[in-house]
């Protein structure tokens, strides 16, 4: 008792019933946000019998991991070879996240740190422009990408994923309140040239940041599906592959409930090892008018 | 900060008079091209992908153009047969607004309230709870699940329960009856929508300085509620910023899920919304001339939507 009042006393303008009521609606609303989670992984464990019973259970009750392997063997009869799909997706995934990283990070230097005229209006063009949404500018994109003769190849995934706004934003903003002008001052008068600088001594310092640009470059190229700029079967990604099979009907319902867990595993795998990193970089993310 | 020690570090236009503003910024340009080589790769690609293809959609809003002829001049018909001709399309304005009013403020209300009440936990149980709020905005396709708890069959587990507790004789088709679509969707929206805003606040609830809570309690402040109106909003006010134009992009941004859940077009059209108009004429009847007064019609709602709830957030706490 007299601990919990020597806590109370140290936490100010806190009152109990302030505290309990915050407590309730946090597991109220955190049972909504993770319970169909839950039921996600509880029915891809499920054997079909347990999938189609009325009435329909919450929880597995003969877990089990047929469906997984169903999936494994359904992907192994595609036509196209299930390991293409996994190519396809870790090289749009993997090629566009780093060229994303190392060129909107050198242009957030640039835009930082060195003072050339027009930056200022160079970079509120990209801070309007995370005010709409792509699919504004998706049927004009098909045009450029058909004019560059680039529908149908990895370009038109990898390419544009270089210049997505909020990577160069977050890194922006990041530099701007962590890496102070002094440090770079010294080593302009050692004779430094820029690019060095940027690569040896700013990135080295804006961590934080440069796993945050991964990550998020990651998660929306991990999940970018079906797109209309591929049709050959042969170059579309594991995500659109999953799709199928989630199209499949009843009978594979098992394995499309495998699939959803993969599908949402591998992101959120990807968020708790970066969390304190995308924290930090995002307590500089503040937008000023 | 920075931008003040930089401004120090430069020759001030005004005190030079061996020189006129326009030859003093040639100069500087030119001390200072490592900038440009530094930034074009980035812009060059930026500019392709973002902004020509909103100049380019304006442009051939006033054509008739379809991908196979060339395109002609139309004047502004496409924008009139999109208000007085095409019934669709005002019921999907209509719908985008229920849908985007309902999405984004209460989203961006949600992540806030949520962000600030997860700050009250101990570092520990914070990171837990905000990977649950969190995880369901970057799981790819998992709101497929909403489908399977509110299948139209008996199997739904929603049916499944209703129909065990005697409350309803047969299963309900909640995707597929108009009554229904409409606000399944809106929750399912915003089960996905506590995104980057979300963790914008997170941050920004951890960074404000301990000592102001100190010296406001000393001013007077008597509970978490005036804490947080005086003292901790007017500190965030960048953040709130940011966090409001990611919601309200988010909410125009929905598209995907609706037709994942109810179908392309959904039942009677009660969830059809611009983007789904836009991806109609678009992507399957290749009229792009009219499809492109359709995006330019969207860009200026999201713009406009800005600009008010940009406003209406500089007034917080002054």
């Amino acid at each position: 008792m007299k601990k919990i009042r020597f806590r109370k006393k140290h936490r100010l303008n806190r009152s109990a019933g302030g505290d309990m009521s915050i407590n309730i609606l946090l597991i109220v609303f955190g049972a909504f946000m993770f319970l169909p989670m839950v039921y996600a992984i509880s029915q891809s464990l499920k054997p079909l019998d347990e999938l189609w019973m009325f009435p329909p259970r919450f929880f597995v009750r003969s877990p089990t991991l047929k469906n997984f392997s169903d999936l494994f063997k359904l992907m192994s009869t595609s036509w196209v070879p299930f390991s293409r799909y996994i190519f396809n997706t870790a090289l749009v995934a993997v090629g566009g996240t780093f060229g994303h990283l190392f060129i909107a990070s050198m242009a957030s230097y640039a835009l930082t740190k060195i003072p050339f005229p027009g930056r200022n209006g160079m970079f509120q063009l990209v801070q309007k422009s995370l005010m709409f949404h792509q699919t504004v500018a998706a049927i004009s994109n098909y045009i450029i990408m058909s004019a560059l003769g680039w529908i149908d190849t990895y370009w038109a995934l990898i390419i544009p994923a270089f210049g997505s706004t909020l990577g160069l934003y977050l890194m922006k903003q990041f530099m701007d309140s962590s890496v102070p002008d002094s440090v770079l001052e010294s080593a302009r008068l050692d004779g430094a040239k820029e690019v060095t600088i940027y690569w040896k001594i700013v990135m080295p310092m804006v961590k934080p940041a440069w796993l945050t640009l991964i990550v998020y470059s990651f998660q929306g190229l991990w999940n970018t599906g079906t797109s209309t700029y591929i049709y050959s079967e042969e170059l579309k990604t594991f995500n659109y592959a999953i799709q199928q099979i989630l199209a499949g009907g009843i009978v594979r319902s098992g394995a499309a409930a495998a699939s959803t867990v993969i599908m949402m595993l591998v992101p959120i795998t990807v968020f708790v090892i970066t969390q304190s990193n995308i924290i930090e970089t995002m307590a500089s993310s503040g937008m000023k008018d | 900060m920075s931008e003040k020690t930089l401004a120090k570090n430069q020759p001030k236009p005004k005190l030079r008079k061996d020189m006129t503003m326009l030859q003093w910024t040639i100069r500087n340009m030119k001390v200072n091209w490592r900038g440009y080589a530094m930034v074009a790769p980035y812009y060059v690609i930026f500019l392709t992908f973002t902004i020509v293809p909103v100049i380019l959609s304006f442009v051939l809003s006033f054509t008739n153009f379809n991908m196979l002829e060339m395109p002609r001049f139309v004047g502004i018909d496409n924008y009139i047969r999109l208000i007085l001709d095409d019934d669709i399309f005002l019921l999907a304005i209509q719908n985008t607004l229920i849908f985007a009013t309902m999405t984004g403020p209460f989203s961006y209300l949600l992540s806030l309230l949520f962000a600030w009440f997860i700050n009250e936990l101990t570092p520990k149980f914070r990171s837990v709870v905000t990977l649950i709020f969190y995880a369901p905005s970057i799981s790819g396709q998992v709101y497929l699940i909403w489908q399977v708890l509110f299948s139209g069959d008996q199997y739904g587990y929603v049916n499944g329960i209703l129909m065990k507790m005697g409350l309803i004789n047969a299963p309900v088709l909640w995707f597929s009856d108009a009554n229904y679509i409409m606000p399944l969707v809106i929750v399912v929206a915003l089960w996905t929508s506590l995104g980057t805003s979300f963790l914008s606040f997170i941050a920004g609830f951890q960074v404000v300085d301990k000592s102001l809570y100190e010296a406001a309690a000393v001013d007077g402040i008597k509970n978490r509620w005036q804490e947080l109106w005086f003292v901790t909003l007017p500190m965030m006010r960048n953040q709130m910023m940011f966090a409001a134009v990611m919601s309200i992009t988010g909410a125009f941004g929905f598209g995907a899920i609706i037709t994942a859940l109810c179908g392309f077009p959904s039942p009677d059209y009660c969830a059809w919304t611009i983007m789904h108009h836009l991806e109609d004429y678009g992507g399957s009847r290749w009229e792009v001339g009219y499809a492109s007064a359709i995006a330019t019609v969207l860009f200026i709602i999201q713009i406009a939507a800005n600009t008010i709830i940009g406003k209406m957030l500089s007034k917080v706490g002054k």
